[in-house]
């Protein structure tokens, strides 16, 4: 009960102060955008061809929009001691890191909603289904549990901005790889036996094993 | 809250620390501090810059962890799965723990949930209204005067009713009506069986709120004595009175 209480104060906060500031959704859309357009003129393809490499560019671009998210979501705790004020409170650590995380997470989903009818039209992707859906959901939980533990390190450093990307992306590979093949062949629209039975449940150990492992040394990172 | 006239939360004192040890590097800053600070008692903590005044805090607040010794707030032990006795203390230091982008009531709504407190709207509203607040409760924090936060942060350290108070230099950047009010707030606290530790570089502002003043000088405890015996603490060696310059310890 008090993991729950803590969890939703935590992330119903950082829904607030967003709804208020609307800083991290704002600079991420407009990074997103920015990131496809400049694929989109880099990989110089013919109109219509860039659906063998929209998948990965989508997700390159969700992931870099995932460090930029995190990294300002955590950065907000710093400027009057926030991360003290959580830190003082009588909840466990694990409801601190969840309800960042869960914060995080919402965030990113709005963000990859609202952009991905653009990377849609912009990146020509043929069909949209509730398996991709899917994929981006728990590609996206995978993001928020391994960017958040990371970015509660790396907001302690002064080099922060570069830190996160430095230890995030090493550790999210499989996240990324199960997500591209997923999507591919989402995108596609043809068998998905590959999709059910080899990416979805790696991204679900995945998520298994990073929300038991990272609320677990997020504990001890923040010993008091 | 109180179960007993003398002792609120239970336990034979408020702050029981016991051989305290904490380094940076290979630089000692606290080297075995033992410190007791009973109920219904204000105990002020002074120390030149650097003299760790602000890391015992921490340490006593369940922030940092001390690298040899213990922490018992009312009996209960400071550790890392410690939310009772995290419950029992409230703290505010330098930093104010506060969101800009929320008001005044949004801030301590949230404060309030984390420390599920029943009745919050009552309880923020008294709050508000000890530190002379509730005419800018529904006013955004990054508005206020630096004075104005300070007190927010004050009412966010009392907003749950804690049993212990720690103050890391509480009056710094007060007006003096807010310093007063300040005062007279702890002088409830101790009479309503409650205690407080606080840490200032105006010995005259401590030697007035306290009943106690302690002295931390090379990472140990270097002097107790009763706070209305200024003689005494004159001849500690750090006598001279009004608001220096502050600074973290």
């Amino acid at each position: 009960m008090e993991l729950l209480r803590g969890t939703l104060a935590i992330a119903w906060k950082d829904v607030r102060l967003e709804l208020r500031s609307r800083e991290v959704i704002a600079s991420a859309l407009v990074f997103g955008l920015i990131v496809v357009v400049v694929f989109n003129f880099g990989l110089n393809r013919a109109p219509g061809s860039l659906a063998p490499v929209a998948p990965g560019l989508l997700w390159v671009a969700y992931a870099f929009i995932g460090v930029l998210a995190m990294n300002r979501a955590f950065t907000r705790e710093l400027e009057q001691g926030g991360l003290d004020g959580l830190l003082l409170a009588p909840v466990s650590r694990d409801a601190v890191f969840l309800g960042k995380m869960l914060g995080s997470l919402i965030f990113m989903l709005v963000i990859e909603g609202i952009l991905l009818p653009v990377f849609a039209v912009m990146l020509d992707l043929p069909t949209l289904s509730p398996t991709l859906g899917l994929v981006i959901l728990l590609a996206t939980v995978g993001f928020a549990t391994v960017g958040t533990f990371f970015a509660a390190i790396a907001v302690q450093t002064r080099s922060r901005e570069i830190l996160l990307p430095v230890l995030f992306f090493p550790v999210i590979v499989p996240v990324i790889i199960a997500a591209v093949e997923a999507s591919a062949l989402a995108l596609q629209g043809g068998p998905m036996t590959a999709v059910w039975t080899r990416w979805l449940p790696l991204l679900v150990v995945f998520d298994a094993l990073f929300l038991v492992i990272c609320p677990w040394i997020f504990g001890f990172v923040f010993e008091g | 809250m109180s179960t007993t006239a003398d002792s609120p939360e239970g336990g034979s004192v408020a702050i029981a620390a016991a051989g305290i040890r904490k380094e940076y590097g290979d630089r000692a800053v606290l080297r075995g501090v033992d410190l007791t600070v009973g109920w219904g008692e204000i105990a002020v903590l002074f120390g030149a810059n650097g003299a760790g005044k602000t890391t015992l805090l921490r340490i006593l607040a369940g922030l940092a962890r001390a690298d040899e010794g213990t922490v018992r707030l009312a009996g209960r032990p400071m550790h890392r799965r410690g939310n009772r006795a995290r419950r029992l203390a409230g703290f505010a230091g330098h930093q104010t723990m506060l969101y800009n982008d929320l008001t005044c009531r949004e801030n301590l709504g949230f404060y309030a949930r984390l420390y599920g407190i029943r009745d919050a709207g009552r309880r923020i509203d008294d709050a508000l209204a000890q530190l002379n607040l509730s005419d800018r409760a529904n006013r955004r924090v990054r508005t206020l005067s630096h004075g104005m936060q300070k007190r927010l942060a004050m009412a966010r350290a009392i907003l749950h009713e804690p049993a212990v108070l720690l103050l890391d230099e509480p009056e710094s950047g007060l007006d003096a009506e807010s310093v007063a009010t300040l005062g007279e707030l702890l002088r409830e606290w101790a009479a309503s069986g409650r205690a407080a530790l606080l840490t200032t570089h105006s010995v005259e502002v401590g030697l007035a709120w306290a009943q106690r003043a302690l002295t931390l000088d090379g990472g140990r405890l270097s002097g107790d004595i009763p706070a209305h015996d200024s003689t005494g603490y004159a001849a500690t060696g750090h006598g001279s009175t009004g608001h220096a310059a502050t600074g973290s310890g």
